[in-house]
């Protein structure tokens, strides 16, 4: 598929060095600061037309080879016109990793963005309701962080046992 | 003179009626999270038939329900949830942890799923399998007729014993805190391997 309309609007919003891009297949990656995210996501809904936003949600890259940041959150979307999807990638790092939030742009991003503060503690700035909503509400990690344990930090046998005969 | 029976001459036999009425019309309360409800299924309907031992009367509520049979594996989220629906069910009351996963986790050995429900509430009847075959969800419930009949007592006597929690070792001592674990395997020695080549 042809991107060149899509980097084309990169280009006058972002500037020819401010994102990179690489093709594997049929995914098309555009690589962005995390500071000019916002700017090119709304540029490529307003301008590119991707009206949908398919699926947000991250990597934790520590150990990995290689890797200079921390945390890779990924934005898959979709020109529902043309049938057009693009990978938009951004990375953040600790202590505190931060992002605007894409609500503003798709409202289908409240609860994916959700998931990935629950899972990776990424904090969306200007979400409208950044509570957990897969893990329990006291639940004081963030799971898929590659440096919590498999077998978590005994969250799972913290309740008290009831006994046959009551009282 | 006349001759009394004595009273245990008395409650014996009435402990005798209460069995005989509760073990052939135990009500379950399906607590069915995984695959293992659809073996359940399979177990109340026709081709199994659970109705031939008198349990056929499945009720969504547990107010109504003498037998729990918890049938999947049980997540953190979802322990207090059963803990109250286990109280909520009157006396006498007894529980059957259906399949691998209610018993021990299964092959889910990971944050968010509970260890075996015996953890956290008393279970009668385990059964293994991965899902169990409904001929022994039946066998477990043919168990429980048997432990009623033989064990049961008009008010629940038999149940005054059990008052410590009947929860195996706390997994807690078994974990070292510190224990960093990464999918598959040690992640520290998959990435020397990884650096050495």
């Amino acid at each position: 598929m042809d991107h060149s309309s899509t980097v084309a609007v990169l280009r006058s919003t972002l500037g020819e060095e401010g994102f990179r891009t690489s093709q594997f297949r049929d995914n098309f990656r555009i690589v962005v600061p995390a500071d000019r995210l916002f700017d090119a996501l709304r540029a490529l809904k307003e301008q590119a037309g991707f009206d949908m936003l398919a699926d947000v949600t991250a990597v934790d890259y520590l150990h990995y080879p290689n890797a200079t940041d921390r945390y890779g959150v990924v934005y898959c979307l979709v020109n529902t016109t043309t049938g057009e999807r693009v990978i938009v990638k951004t990375f953040v790092n600790d202590p505190e990793p931060r992002l605007p939030s894409a609500f503003p742009l798709w409202k289908g991003a409240d609860w994916l963005e959700r998931e990935v503060f629950d899972m990776f503690g990424i904090v969306f700035e200007g979400h409208p309701d950044l509570r957990r909503i897969l893990m329990p509400e006291g639940f004081a990690s963030y799971p898929l962080r590659k440096d919590y344990p498999l077998r978590g930090r005994l969250e799972r046998h913290n309740f008290p046992a009831i006994a046959r005969a009551e009282g | 003179m006349a001759v009394r029976p004595n009273e245990n001459f008395l409650i014996t036999q009435l402990d005798w009626l209460a069995n005989f009425v509760r073990a052939n019309s135990l009500w379950p309360m399906p607590f069915a999270t995984a695959c293992c409800g659809i073996e359940l299924m399979a177990t109340a309907s026709s081709r199994y038939d659970l109705a031939r031992f008198g349990s056929e009367a499945i009720r969504f509520s547990p107010r109504q329900c003498d037998l729990m049979i918890v049938a999947g594996r049980v997540v953190m989220k979802m322990v207090p949830v059963m803990q109250r629906i286990w109280l909520q069910m009157p006396e006498p009351k007894w529980c059957i942890s259906m399949g691998a996963c209610a018993s021990s986790g299964g092959v889910f050995d990971t944050y968010a799923v509970v260890q075996g429900i015996d953890r956290f509430i008393p279970v009668d009847v385990y059964v293994p399998g991965c899902p169990p075959r409904p001929e022994q969800l039946i066998r477990a419930v043919l168990d429980i007729q048997e432990k009623v009949k033989k064990k049961g007592t008009l008010f629940g006597r038999e149940f005054e014993e059990r008052k410590a929690p009947e929860r195996p070792r706390a997994l807690a001592l078994e974990l070292a805190p510190q224990e960093k674990i990464v999918a598959p395997g040690d992640y520290r020695t998959a990435t020397q391997e990884w650096e050495a080549n």
